[in-house]
């Protein structure tokens, strides 16, 4: 067919033109799990080459795997589902992706256009479902405006602060019987969407005289530098000035972890130094964080002298918690960018003796309770100390591997222990906090990077949650190690219930139920290795370590009693106000 | 402080529920609102009352604004505007009580749109808090049906929200 101008047109069925629509996107992979309502759509996947489809054993691992894919590349995650159940078990994987600000763009088969809304078989209102979880959402009505709807939906997921995007597709729009003609669109106009780009000059100048004028700054910096890809701009200016750093826990490699300016995440398990320099700070330079409540402590105790500058991409999230003394809404790209140029081109410099006494404090605070000048936990035991496990790890691998975790005290561990010296290496649940994401993110890690160093560090509860993933793992052959802080307990509910309960263990101990973990990595064809023993940590770690062409199983036993310190007091207690260890408190 | 929030929205099937959403999900109450098309039938206009302060207010503009659906929003109550809201209420109107209620609804400029022997269906529009004043002025004895649309508003003078 040819078109008003004499173009040759290509006449495609609906679930062609989605398939074709994804790969002028530039998409190559999905993640996904098939069903009823999603058949044309897979049968189209199976007619072409482009796309590469991953095939899931649960439609949460799809969207965690291709979570952990964005976040490692910066490319928007695809996940592929069909309708009812399979768009539900979605969910999960949406919201924590939404939470923390991942692209991606989900595609559910939903039932026949004339069938919504009878309660059909495996109907559910996905877009309903998902709307408090998704930037935003689609329901395609007809297969011509298919193309457009995949390209909307990639731009806004990937544009200005990323988030997921559903598009939902009936059944009847995908069918392989009518045929249109298909034409990827080259431009999209959105009178209703235009992200935040440059950051307002004004702005800039002024927050650029307030960081010159400070004489406690710190610089606080979280996902965004990371999502936005600032991380050698941000380092820069640090470096610069020479101001510390702290990092929250989606901006861990965000400024090298390994640098002396680096003061350790911040927060509720955020390091002694870090926690105090926020306090007493004069001036606090936030890029791409958000004032979480697990990192601000008490809002109204926050930071009591500082002046606060506040970058970020998103409006709504300045001044959301904590009011912004120099708001900035803009790209932290383009915004570090220009406050380097004033930087440079400035007349003034900070207060150099006033910076070298911050820094005199700050070392001293790291002298004293600081958790890189000495080991904080017990070194003597017989029992394996989590901390000395991912600091083991953290050699081993040269500070270089992609690590992903699930949620506790073993994410908590890995995020103080593991000192990330670049961007996109720590792939963890903030926002949500959703246990099972480890191991499909690891899987969605792999494939972006298969001659890479992969492991996720999970704990004994948490693996549970998507171990079928494990299945996946060996048919596309993704060697990853899973490294199983094995407390026998959901430690982190546990170490809650020892500080706030007076001990009582409701519901968080397992009962003598935990499964070999071996047996099941070898039931799936993976190797397992066990680890019990103080002596042998080190040994079998580069054992399993050395091992490059299998998934591994790496169970260690690690001492049950341990928590994770420091931890913020909580109720009522401000940023500096932490539990150091079982008896002690600032 | 109560605020009248206009808002410009592609319309869309699922639009008017991101909004309403929203304010469910966050947290802020909406008093009253109002949509229809406009004169561009791809376009929508939204009105919504809420109570907040300005910390509040700020938040959810910016949260509205951030609904891809949203093409540009107004805080009416920011500048002077006109708002207007309609009610229509059915009152019992027997005997002496007829006058009264004719007496009302002329002093409130209202309208008698239907009657019957023992009842009156009186139309009044202006701003909410005139029209409280009407149905106080009747008396909860006499009032047997309350129906009201929401406010609409508009700036005043030459400002106008448009694409
Ligand atoms: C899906 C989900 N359910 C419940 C929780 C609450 N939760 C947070 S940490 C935790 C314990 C995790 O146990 P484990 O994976 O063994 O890690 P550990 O804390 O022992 O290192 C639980 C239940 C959660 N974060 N996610
Ligand atoms: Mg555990």
């Amino acid at each position: 067919m040819e078109d008003i101008e004499g173009a040759q047109v290509e006449l495609l069925s609906g679930g062609d033109m989605l398939v074709r629509a994804l790969q002028d996107e530039g998409v190559d992979l999905i993640f996904g799990y098939p069903g009823g309502s999603a058949l044309h759509i897979y049968d189209a996947i199976f007619r072409q080459k482009g796309i590469k489809h991953v095939l899931v054993r649960h439609e949460q691992g799809a969207t965690h795997a291709a979570d952990g894919y964005a976040r490692a590349t910066g490319k928007t995650g695809v996940v592929l589902v069909t309708s009812g159940p399979g768009a539900t078990n979605a969910i999960t994987g949406i919201a924590t992706a939404y939470m923390d600000s991942i692209p991606m763009v989900v595609i559910s088969g939903q039932v026949p256009t004339d069938k919504i809304g009878e309660d059909a078989f495996q109907e559910t209102d996905m877009v309903g479902c998902s709307r408090p979880i998704v930037k935003h959402s689609f329901l395609v009505k007809n297969a011509e405006e298919i193309p457009e709807v995949v390209k909307k939906a990639f731009y806004i997921a990937s544009t200005g602060r990323p988030g997921p995007v559903v598009i939902d597709v009936p059944k009847d729009v995908t069918n392989p019987v009518d045929r249109f003609p298909y034409k990827f669109p080259e431009k999209l106009r959105m009178r209703s969407y235009t992200p935040a780009g440059k950051g307002h000059t004004g702005q800039i100048r002024k927050a650029v005289a307030l960081l010159l004028s400070a004489k406690r700054p710190v610089i606080y910096a979280g996902g965004g530098v990371v999502q936005g890809d600032g991380s050698a701009l941000l380092t820069e200016l640090a470096q610069r000035l020479n101001y510390p750093v702290t990092n929250t826990l989606m901006g861990l490699g965000a400024y090298p972890g390994t640098d002396k300016r680096f003061l350790g995440m911040l927060g509720m398990h955020g390091t002694f130094e870090a926690n105090t320099a926020m306090h007493h700070a004069d001036v606090i330079l936030a890029v791409g964080a958000r004032f979480d409540d697990r990192v601000t402590n008490t809002p109204d105790k926050f930071c009591p002298s500082a002046k606060v500058i506040h970058i970020d991409v998103d409006p709504a999230s300045i001044s959301k918690t904590i009011t912004a003394d120099v708001p900035i809404v803009g790209t932290v790209q383009s915004v570090l960018s220009d406050m380097l140029e004033m930087l440079k081109s400035a007349d003034e410099m900070p207060d150099q003796s006033a910076i070298v006494d911050w820094w005199r404090q700050i070392d001293d605070w790291r002298e004293r309770h600081g958790l890189y000048t000495a080991p904080r936990f017990r070194t003597d035991g017989d029992m394996i100390m989590p901390q000395e496990v991912i600091r083991a790890v953290h050699e081993i691998t040269k500070g270089d591997a992609y690590v992903t975790s699930d949620v506790g005290q073993h994410q908590m561990f890995t995020a103080q222990y593991y000192l990330f010296d670049k961007p996109r290496r720590w792939i963890n649940s903030g926002g949500l906090g959703t246990m099972g994401f480890g191991l499909p993110a690891a899987l969605g890690v792999k494939m972006a990077h298969p001659e890479a160093e992969v492991v996720c560090v999970t704990g004994e509860g948490s693996i549970q949650m998507c171990i079928q993933e494990l299945s996946t793992a060996t048919q596309y052959h993704l060697p990853v190690k899973i490294l199983c802080l094995n407390n026998q307990a959901l430690g982190m509910v546990k170490q809650w219930q020892e500080m706030q309960y007076e001990g009582r263990l409701s519901n968080s101990v397992y009962e003598e139920s935990l499964p070999d973990f071996i047996k099941l990595a070898e039931a799936y064809g993976h190797l397992g290795m066990k680890i019990e023993h103080r002596d042998e940590l080190h040994g079998k770690l580069e054992e399993a370590f050395a091992i490059k062409d299998r998934t591994v199983f790496i169970d260690v036993y690690v001492d049950p009693s341990e928590h994770v310190y420091p931890m913020q007091v909580m109720p009522n207690g401000s940023m500096r106000d932490m539990w150091l260890s079982k008896t002690e408190r600032t | 402080m109560r605020r009248i929030i206009s808002v410009l929205m592609e319309n869309e099937p699922g639009a008017l529920s991101r909004v309403v959403g929203l304010f469910s999900q966050r947290g802020y109450n909406i008093e009253s609102l109002t949509v229809a098309p406009t004169e561009d039938a791809t376009l929508s206009r939204l009105t919504l009352t809420t109570i907040g302060d300005d910390h509040k207010i700020e938040q959810i503009t910016k949260n509205l604004n951030k609904l891809i659906d949203v093409v540009k929003l107004v805080d009416l109550t920011e500048g002077s505007h006109i708002e207007r809201e309609l009610l229509l209420v059915k009152v019992r109107a027997t005997g002496a009580q007829r006058d009264e209620v004719k007496r009302s609804v002329d002093i409130f400029r209202g309208q008698i749109v239907d009657v019957t022997s023992n009842m009156y269906t009186v139309q009044v529009s202006g701003t909410s808090e005139k029209l409280d004043a009407f149905l106080q002025a009747l008396g909860e004895h006499t009032i047997m049906e309350v129906v009201r649309s929401g406010v609409s508003g508009i700036a005043r003078g030459e400002k106008v929200l448009s694409v």
